[in-house]
């Protein structure tokens, strides 16, 4: 019987047998809902299958959001790719990772990881790592079941709802979990992938979920190009050795008591910050004519 | 209030894998779109047959923005058959239009429902009506609040089965000992009543999928008015 609390948790066991966290979760999955690994495999590959086609359909897709909101800015990004200051892996993530958002706004088909409203962050993180470092879709897939597996541990620990948490819970969750699996992908150790949970976070405390006219996409369709950048950063520096002083399990508790005491407000309510700028108030009335 | 065993459990109990990297849906918002396609098609399957006229009213978070979520078309959507991953949702009011499916949306204010609730008002291709009021709780999860007259909670994560009968001692043992018969294991089970002596409805949400042979047992049980099976969604 598998069992586990913390990311804690998860390290000790994937250490203890020699393992990785993934090859840990999928036996855990497999007792807990009575899934065959083998099948476990085929929902998550093909869960990575739709990620691949809303990134191809994001990079190319020009239409505008219902609202009319966003829309087109992937496209533009994809284009400048090769001009910018971070280099063109980095900015082709940050494309994705607009580009599946954009496709979510406009009711195209998502994976939800672990939302709607930050599915372009794991998506966009984990395609630009597979292509650094040639990894088989077997890797792939297993580098997904560690980002569940973390997901997993913050909505027990915390909350993956922008509604509970802020937009740390939504977007700084699948960070930890972008984060995690990419030094997965790198052949990083499994205490490499809490620190790596642990800083991806901790840079993202407290952010708010303040979209305007309540809608998915102001500020969150770019902010998954951010986020999906940032995600590769705390990869980066787990990989390279460093380490976060508050540790992973640490960190999560910091997010779940910011997300309680965080004014309802800037819970998804569309009651405060961006939302209720003058812009923003403008463009609800817009939107839905009162 | 109800006890459930299972309310319990769901504190504390852990998320599965895919309900953390998936589910697959059409955008944008797994409680605006994804949760409201689930509550069209569970609507469906209480109706039982092919929906004609719908008629729906919008509560709280969901009338203020269900045109910018695509509320209404992942509704009608549901209704029409469609899985909350199905691309076609974005057209569906056209689709609608084409199968001449009369329908409209209004707003209405139901107090302190969930902010995400939604009234259906279904007439079925024989002319069958139901009226089902079910909200979207989150992550594309739904309830089912009310069936007509009944207040329910329903969640078509397991089949059900419902039975609606006379309020009087004994049936609900005649009914666990159809399902014993047929091996079917009750996973959750409600009762609920108007008002004493009549008439009152149970749902026992099972393990197993519930045949045509269960259903048959069940209605020629004494004091049973009907008896049918919502499969899970």
């Amino acid at each position: 019987m598998i069992s586990f609390n913390s990311i804690a948790d998860l390290i000790k066991l994937a250490e203890d047998n020699n393992t990785t966290i993934s090859d840990i979760v999928v036996k855990w999955e497999e007792e807990n809902s009575q899934t065959s690994p083998q099948q476990q495999y085929e929902v998550m590959a093909r869960n990575w299958e739709v990620m691949q086609e809303s990134i191809e359909k994001g990079i190319t897709n020009q239409q505008k959001s219902l609202s009319g909101l966003t829309g087109g800015d992937a496209v533009k990004l994809e284009a400048y790719k090769g001009k910018g200051y971070t280099g063109e892996a980095v900015l082709a993530a940050a494309a994705s990772a607009v580009g599946v958002s954009e496709v979510n706004a406009v009711m195209g088909r998502i994976v939800a990881c672990p939302t709607a409203g930050s599915c372009g962050i794991v998506p966009a993180a984990v395609k630009a790592a597979a292509e650094k470092n040639g990894n088989t879709e077997e890797e792939i897939v297993n580098a997904l079941f560690t980002a569940s597996a973390i997901g997993v541990v913050i909505e027990h620990n915390a909350s993956i709802a922008g509604a509970y948490g802020g937009c740390q819970a939504e977007c700084g969750s699948a960070a930890g979990m972008a984060a995690g699996a990419l030094v997965q992908m790198a052949g990083g150790t499994p205490e490499m992938v809490g620190t790596a949970v642990a800083l991806a976070i901790k840079n993202l405390l407290g952010l708010a979920c303040d979209p305007v006219a309540g809608l998915v996409e102001v500020p969150c369709v770019k902010r998954n190009g951010f986020v999906a950048v940032h995600s590769m950063v705390a990869a980066d520096m787990a990989l390279a050795g460093v380490k976060s002083v508050i540790p992973v399990d640490d960190v999560i508790d910091a997010m779940n008591r910011i997300g309680k005491s965080l004014p309802r407000a800037v819970k998804e309510t569309a009651e405060g910050g961006l939302a209720t700028t003058k812009t923003g108030l403008e463009l609800a009335k817009k939107i839905f004519g009162r | 209030m109800f006890f459930r065993l299972g309310d319990i459990f769901e504190e504390v109990s852990m998320k599965g894998l895919f309900d953390i990297v998936g589910p697959v849906m059409i955008g944008p918002s797994s409680s605006h779109t994804a949760g409201a396609a689930r509550l069209g098609l569970m609507a469906l399957k209480i109706l039982g047959e092919p929906v004609v006229k719908a008629e729906i009213l919008l509560h709280g978070s969901f009338a203020k923005t269900y045109r910018g979520h695509g509320t209404d078309k992942a509704l009608l959507a549901g209704i029409m058959g469609f899985e909350p991953e199905d691309d076609r949702i974005r057209n569906a009011i056209d689709i609608a239009k084409e199968r001449k499916l009369e329908f409209s949306f209004d707003t209405v204010d139901l107090m302190d429902a969930h902010p995400n609730t939604a009234i259906l008002k279904l007439t079925g291709e024989s002319g069958k009506c139901t009226t089902i009021e079910g909200s979207s709780i989150g992550g594309g999860n739904i309830v089912i609040n009310r069936i007509d007259a009944f207040e329910v909670h329903l969640t078509g994560q397991y089949p059900a089965l419902v039975v609606v009968q006379k309020d009087k001692p004994g049936l609900i043992n005649k009914i666990t000992g159809v399902l014993a018969l047929y091996e079917i294991n009750v996973a959750y089970m409600r009762v609920f009543r108007q008002k004493r002596g009549q008439e009152a409805m149970m749902i026992l949400e099972t393990d197993e999928d519930l045949t045509d042979d269960v259903l048959k047992a069940c209605r020629v049980a004494s004091g049973v008015i009907t008896a049918f099976a919502i499969p899970a969604i």
